[in-house]
């Protein structure tokens, strides 16, 4: 019992991380019906951000957390006016080729600035060294920090979006664009914001798989990239708490399999859900099943 | 007030409106009717500024608005009802009139724009809570129209807003149009039910395949023979 309960405060943390990286894939698809592939990259832009401002400036974690997210918000931004605004009346597969290569261009853009080799954070101290004991469970202070901010993050994220004007502009561009012009919303502008949001999200993730884990490399966003792309379908692609959701039950149960079955298999069961759950409920856990319009 | 000059948009290699030029007069209902496909919808969706005209020009109040953006003309003061309503469907009817006024910032003002919606409209005042989507066709109707109001319009484009409706809901839509009017509004109203726009109307246009055919007072077009034979079924 004990061991399993340590491992879901595990799958919490984990889970945390997914579901920061999950909303900003579910809000553009939502407003564009983008895949943004991109967005795993910005993640990394924002673990590496992190990283030089904790290791060479020397600055603490919340100021190195706002500078991650506040660079991953100009990174989304441009990348949205460069790559994606010109094709707003492409083709939804040559939008999608695009965001491969842009992508890639991160990937390996980043790997010719900072090198392939792997990188860890730098120790924490003070508080955010200590564990916390519940019984017999510890919790690491870290896990706390975690699972803290994503909160605040994910409150902040819901108060934006359902009660501010430019959150409401949000939601009526991804329900109908023609509609949401005709109200006189900028249809640009609030594309650009939902970017924005999004990328400041998966910044802040970066930073903190960056001092949880404490390696990060230039292809680190590849693999949980895609796992918190599977926790956005999860939870219904396009819908901002089936995202939070997905991505906290896929960390869970990436940790749990790692922790009971085998830690070789854990990918392959994410996987596997994904593959059920389009199967089963293609759209998602929260989504209903709607037809496509002509 | 409003003018449209030899006004002419592509999709592609299509024509759909080829050079078409109307006068909308302050206070006026004018009807835009014609068969599926005439243009009549394209023609709404260029004064809103959803499509862009190859070539002509748009006037609204002898300024030359064919360049603005589709939101600045919202602030000019034309709103646009859009075929099939569009309201929001997951937000509540309040909600989408709230959208309506998106770009208003006179919130006492905006509050009693609220109430002569709802006092053109009470059933939207007892659904305000409701998401849009569950609504039924004619309320749904309703809200699209209530909601352009909240922009406090000058002119107010409606694309057919009998589509779908029950007769006697036809009629009530109608009766909405005409005290809308009389409140001041200038009126365009594209509408295939061409007996009941006729009847509203102080004077209508007829297109055809991206033209315009005839003109002249919604009296005149009714009992005009082509007219009876073509849209009036008689």
């Amino acid at each position: 019992m004990e061991q399993f309960l340590q491992q879901i405060i595990n799958g919490i943390s984990l889970g945390s991380i997914y579901a920061l990286v999950a909303l900003g894939y579910t809000m553009v698809y939502g407003i564009i019906k983008l895949i943004n592939f991109a967005h795993c990259d910005i993640y990394m832009i924002g673990a590496y951000v992190g990283y030089f401002c904790m290791t060479f400036l020397g600055i603490g974690f919340v100021p190195s957390l706002l500078a991650a997210m506040a660079v991953c918000t100009v990174l989304g931004v441009t990348i949205e006016k460069i790559a994606y605004k010109p094709l707003r009346n492409a083709t939804r597969i040559a939008v999608l080729i695009t965001a491969i290569g842009v992508s890639l261009f991160l990937e390996y853009g980043t790997m010719f600035f900072v090198k392939a080799q792997v990188r860890s954070y730098p120790p924490l101290t003070g508080l955010l060294a200590e564990t916390l004991r519940l019984g017999n469970i510890s919790v690491p202070m870290l896990q706390v920090l975690i699972l803290a901010i994503t909160v605040i993050l994910m409150l902040l994220l819901q108060f934006i979006v359902n009660k501010t004007k430019i959150g409401k502009a949000m939601r009526a561009v991804s329900m109908d664009q023609d509609a949401a012009e005709l109200m006189g919303i900028n249809v640009d502008t609030t594309i650009s914001f939902t970017f924005a949001l999004g990328s400041a999200l998966a910044g802040a993730a970066g930073i903190l798989v960056g001092i949880y884990y404490n390696s990060i490399n230039p292809l680190m966003g590849v693999l949980p990239g895609l796992k918190s792309f599977v926790a956005a379908v999860f939870g219904g692609i396009g819908i901002i708490p089936g995202a939070m959701i997905g991505g906290y039950i896929i960390g869970i149960v990436e940790v749990l399999i790692s922790g009971y079955i085998n830690s070789m298999y854990r990918d392959a069961f994410v996987f596997a859900i994904l593959i059920l759950i389009l199967i089963l409920k293609p759209a998602g856990l929260l989504g209903k099943n709607t037809r496509e319009k002509v | 007030m409003l003018e449209i000059k030899d006004l002419s948009v592509y999709f592609g290699v299509i024509n759909a409106l080829k050079g078409i030029s109307l006068t909308v007069n302050e206070g006026e209902i004018v009807t835009l009717i014609g068969a599926n496909g005439a243009g009549k919808t394209t023609t709404l969706r260029t004064i809103s500024g959803l499509e862009k005209p190859t070539s002509g020009t748009i006037l609204l109040e002898g300024k030359d608005i064919t360049a603005t953006s589709a939101k600045d003309r919202v602030k000019m003061g034309i709103s646009h009802v859009p075929e099939g309503r569009r309201v929001f469907p997951s937000m509540s009817v309040l909600e989408n009139l709230e959208l309506g006024a998106y770009l208003r910032r006179d919130k006492k003002e905006i509050a009693k724009d609220l109430q002569m919606v709802y006092e053109h409209f009470p059933i939207l005042h007892t659904r305000r809570k409701q998401a849009a989507g569950t609504l039924s066709g004619g309320e749904q109707q309703m809200l699209a129209i209530g909601r352009a109001l909240m922009s406090r319009p000058r002119i107010l484009l409606l694309d057919e807003p009998s589509m779908g409706l029950a007769p006697l809901l036809v009629q009530e839509i109608f009766n909405i149009i005409g005290n809308i009017n009389n409140n001041g509004t200038t009126v365009l109203l594209v509408e295939q039910n061409a007996s009941m726009a006729l009847r509203i109307a102080h004077r209508a246009y007829v297109m055809e395949t991206g033209s315009i055919v005839l003109s002249g007072t919604g009296a005149d077009l009714m009992q005009s023979e082509d007219i009876k034979k073509a849209y009036l079924g008689g």
